[in-house]
């Protein structure tokens, strides 16, 4: 039973314009890590924006959790590679912004505040940001704020977390941190990932499976799950079996940008 | 720098000019009816302090009364023009168009429409002053960051949730930094239409005195404006830092 399936998914942004993405199929099991990776402009960010009901396909069918996704789905979080906290809430109060939309939070956090709050302030720590829920985002290096919004993807416990370049803006060390960041907070609490991303190696190291898309209009040339035993430790970054993943998605990437 | 030079170069700025004027009045001995010196001016203030205060009192009430419809009238079109795009294409260039009409133009209009008075007053400071706020207020709302409305709208919030929880605080700065723009403008709106079509307020004193040829008067009238309009615009200044201290990236300031 698949949680997220395409079906020879169409999207054109214009009506009967230029396809953006052509005849995509997929399966993603639930709890299942999934990285998106191809060349720029081949419509990752469109793949997000139709599994989390934003646009709607022109062809085919979207499902997720066994149903027709036909407008925005509220079992998500989002995070950008611009970690968009706004300026005028603390990093705690930015945290806690989902659970101001979403219910049941909604209704219920004004009895249950100190709770919520509780929680907020334990994710925060998780992530290494304990001493800073109470900065605003100006104060936090890029890495915190990046790490500031992924706890506000994940704040309202969605069962999918999309995740568009995330790691894109950062330095290699701060990067690196935060794929552990990332890889402990899944493991602690399985949810289904979908990373875009255009480094292969934090595809490699991340995810179950990835798949490699080509040029605009996207279509999925490759699905390739990745082996690796986990938990995986940096380490296994310098192992022969990843650079053999590494080398062969680049192979993939490279015969896409050559045609 | 000496931050006491700072805070006083205002200061000393205006003494300059007061000096400078005085200079040349009395250097070229320019007659009074022309160009008075800031004595002369001081004098007539002291003279007629009262009746300057009345007058001043009226425009002031005046000024604040047109600018309240502005803030009120202009954050509410703004709203509607900056969170649809539709009504955004629909209205800007009426508005641009309206404004590009000197306000002036509209009192003889409002005279037939409302009479002599405080009422075309107002509703020219009104006039002249919303543009400013609609412009800001739809500017800071159709600027949000489509990744922001993404990450919201993918949690199903509504168009009021966004409008509510994002849009009015991200528009909050430009809200403030026009307030001070509108204020100083309502103030040229109410003394046009005083100067035209009023009995009362600084504009009308400003008229009769020339009629007169009351030039002391006429300059003291001028200052009393003026310096209502600059301390009008530091306290909007002071109000604006005080809300939005986030947007200017002050630790201290913050709200
Ligand atoms: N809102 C939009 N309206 C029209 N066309 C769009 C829109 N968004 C994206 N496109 C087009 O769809 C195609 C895919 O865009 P998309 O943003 O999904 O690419 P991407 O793979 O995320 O690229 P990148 O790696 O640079 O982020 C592009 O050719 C782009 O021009
Ligand atoms: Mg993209």
């Amino acid at each position: 039973m698949s949680f997220v399936k395409f079906e020879n998914v169409d999207l054109a942004y214009a009506p009967g314009g230029a396809l953006a993405i052509e005849d995509v199929s997929l399966d993603v099991r639930e709890g299942e890590f999934v990285a998106v990776v191809g060349p720029s402009g081949c419509g990752k960010s469109t793949l997000m924006k139709l599994i989390s009901g934003l646009r709607m396909p022109s062809g085919g069918y979207v499902y997720v959790d066994g149903r027709q996704v036909g407008g925005p789905l509220k079992i998500v979080g989002m995070a950008f590679q611009n970690a968009n906290l706004l300026p005028w809430r603390t990093t705690l109060d930015n945290v806690m912004l989902p659970l101001e939309i979403v219910e049941p939070y909604r209704s219920t956090l004004k009895k249950e505040r100190s709770r919520y709050e509780a929680e907020a302030r334990q994710l925060l720590a998780r992530v290494g940001l304990a001493g800073f829920e109470d900065k605003f985002p100006w104060e936090l290096s890029g890495g915190m704020q990046q790490r500031a919004s992924i706890c506000r993807a994940l704040i309202h416990q969605p069962r999918l977390l999309m995740l568009d370049e995330p790691f894109g803006a950062l330095d290699a060390f701060t990067r690196e941190e935060l794929w552990c960041m990332l890889r402990d907070l899944w493991q602690l609490q399985p949810f289904t990932v979908i990373l875009v991303t255009h480094d292969l190696r934090e595809a490699v190291f991340l995810a179950d499976t990835v798949y490699v898309m080509s040029k605009r209009p996207g279509r999925i040339l490759v699905r390739r799950e990745i082996e690796l035993p986990r938990p995986r430790d940096l380490d296994v970054t310098y192992t022969d079996a990843f650079a053999g993943y590494v080398h062969e998605l680049r192979e993939h990437i490279g015969r896409v940008r050559a045609t | 720098m000496q931050p006491n030079l700072v805070k006083a170069a205002p200061w000393l700025v205006v003494a300059a000019m007061f000096l400078l004027w005085e200079l040349i009045c009395l250097g070229f001995d320019i007659p009074e009816f022309l160009l008075p010196a800031p004595s002369a001016v001081w004098k007539v203030g002291v003279e007629q302090f009262e009746p300057i205060m009345m007058h001043a009192t009226q425009t002031f009430l005046t000024t604040l009364a047109g600018f309240a419809i502005a803030v009120v009238v202009g954050l509410l079109i703004g709203m509607a023009v900056g969170s649809s795009p539709l009504l955004y294409r629909a209205m800007y260039p009426l508005l641009v168009g309206f404004n590009s009409i000197p306000k002036v133009a509209f009192v003889p209009v409002l005279v037939v429409w409302f009479g002599i008075g405080t009422v075309p007053a107002i509703l020219t400071a009104f006039l002249i002053s919303f543009f400013p706020v609609v412009v800001n207020v739809a500017t800071g709302l159709a600027t949000l960051e489509p990744e922001l409305e993404d990450v919201l709208r993918s949690l199903g919030a509504s168009r009021l949730d966004i409008l509510g929880k994002v849009g009015l605080p991200r528009a909050m700065p430009y809200f403030f930094a026009s307030l001070k723009v509108a204020i100083t403008l309502a103030f040229v709106g109410s003394v046009i239409a005083e100067t035209v079509a009023s009995n009362l307020g600084i504009g009308y004193l400003m008229m009769s005195a020339s009629s007169s040829m009351n030039m002391p008067l006429v300059f003291a009238g001028l200052i009393v404006i003026g310096v209502m309009g600059v301390v009008m615009y530091e306290l909007f200044a002071l109000v604006e830092k005080r809300m939005t201290g986030w947007a200017h990236r002050n630790p201290n300031g913050a709200a």
